[in-house]
């Protein structure tokens, strides 16, 4: 789980007004909230507008939530709900619920395989290669990126993944699969180029 | 990739997320180790699916929200009494 700071902001504090904590959790949250809105809207802009209504949304509803959930995941279930509604504003026609567990198109079958998991650290973050994984991430499509942003980058579990985006886990795990194995494909194609490089050399 | 008596890439594709995260049985993950045994296309989707986890997750990915964000952010909020430097 996505904890920045040392302890969980106290929700009772939260409920009763406490400004302070508030800050506490604004500061604990507005960094993985702020990169989930650029990683789902490409933008600086909309992911700024995303963590801004996030936190209002929070600020307005914090009276009703009973604390079921960890104040995390209700977080990202926020955040998620803004990404999603500023997408659809934008694209109408992405369907964010087509995804069935047993879609036969099996586009998200391994085709390339080479082996690049031993090239250096320093290879595969250079600045072209960081540019890269931005831009492969940025390719998965919306159903798939949300799952992976959350389970893969931000750390939630599958139950956490599950419960901020109202999907069963059985869902979140087949969508984590095929978001894994694509973009393993995206960059297979890519770093495959720079081994063929190194062979030459 | 081949196919195997017990298990073939398929099948295990199907459970490759929840082997890389540690959550199959004992058995399961013998059944897969002994598939992976002798099919290294199923090896390099392992291992190149693992590194593509690590990568994402590498500290060298990861940015704080900019100062000029929060700032705005805090003041939206009217936490302004609370913007103080980001430690």
């Amino acid at each position: 789980m996505v904890n920045p700071t040392s302890q969980e902001p106290s929700l009772e504090k939260l409920r009763n007004g406490d400004r302070a904590e508030f800050a506490r959790l604004v500061d604990a949250y507005s960094t993985p909230i702020y990169r989930l809105g650029l990683r789902m809207l490409g933008n600086a802009q909309d992911a700024e507008d995303i963590l801004q209504n996030t936190f209002l949304n929070a600020l307005t509803h914090l009276p009703e939530f009973e604390g079921r959930s960890s104040l995390a995941t209700w977080l990202y279930r926020i955040a998620a709900n803004e990404a999603l509604m500023s997408i659809r504003r934008r694209k109408p026609e992405v369907n964010l619920e087509d995804l069935q567990a047993d879609d036969p198109d099996a586009d998200w079958m391994p085709a390339t395989f080479a082996d690049w998991s031993n090239l250096p650290e320093a290879e595969l973050l250079s600045e072209e290669g960081k540019k890269n994984l931005e831009a492969a991430i940025a390719g998965l499509p919306e159903s798939l990126r949300l799952v992976f942003i959350m389970r893969d980058i931000e750390g939630l579990s599958i139950k956490e993944t599950a419960g901020a985006l109202g999907l069963t886990e059985t869902n979140v795990k087949t969508r984590l699969l095929r978001a894994r194995l694509h973009l393993r494909e995206q960059l297979s194609s890519y770093y495959g180029e720079h081994l063929i490089r190194e062979e030459k050399k | 990739m081949t196919d195997h008596a017990h298990m073939n890439c398929e099948a295990l594709l199907g459970s490759l997320s929840e082997y890389i995260d540690g959550e199959l049985s004992l058995e399961l993950c013998r059944e897969i180790e002994k598939h992976l045994a002798g099919c290294e296309n199923c090896r390099v989707v392992l291992n190149t699916t693992r590194r593509t986890i690590d990568l994402v997750q590498s500290p060298a990915e990861s940015v704080p929200v900019p100062d000029d964000v929060r700032e705005r952010l805090f003041k939206r909020l009217n936490l302004d009494d609370y913007i103080k430097p980001n430690s």
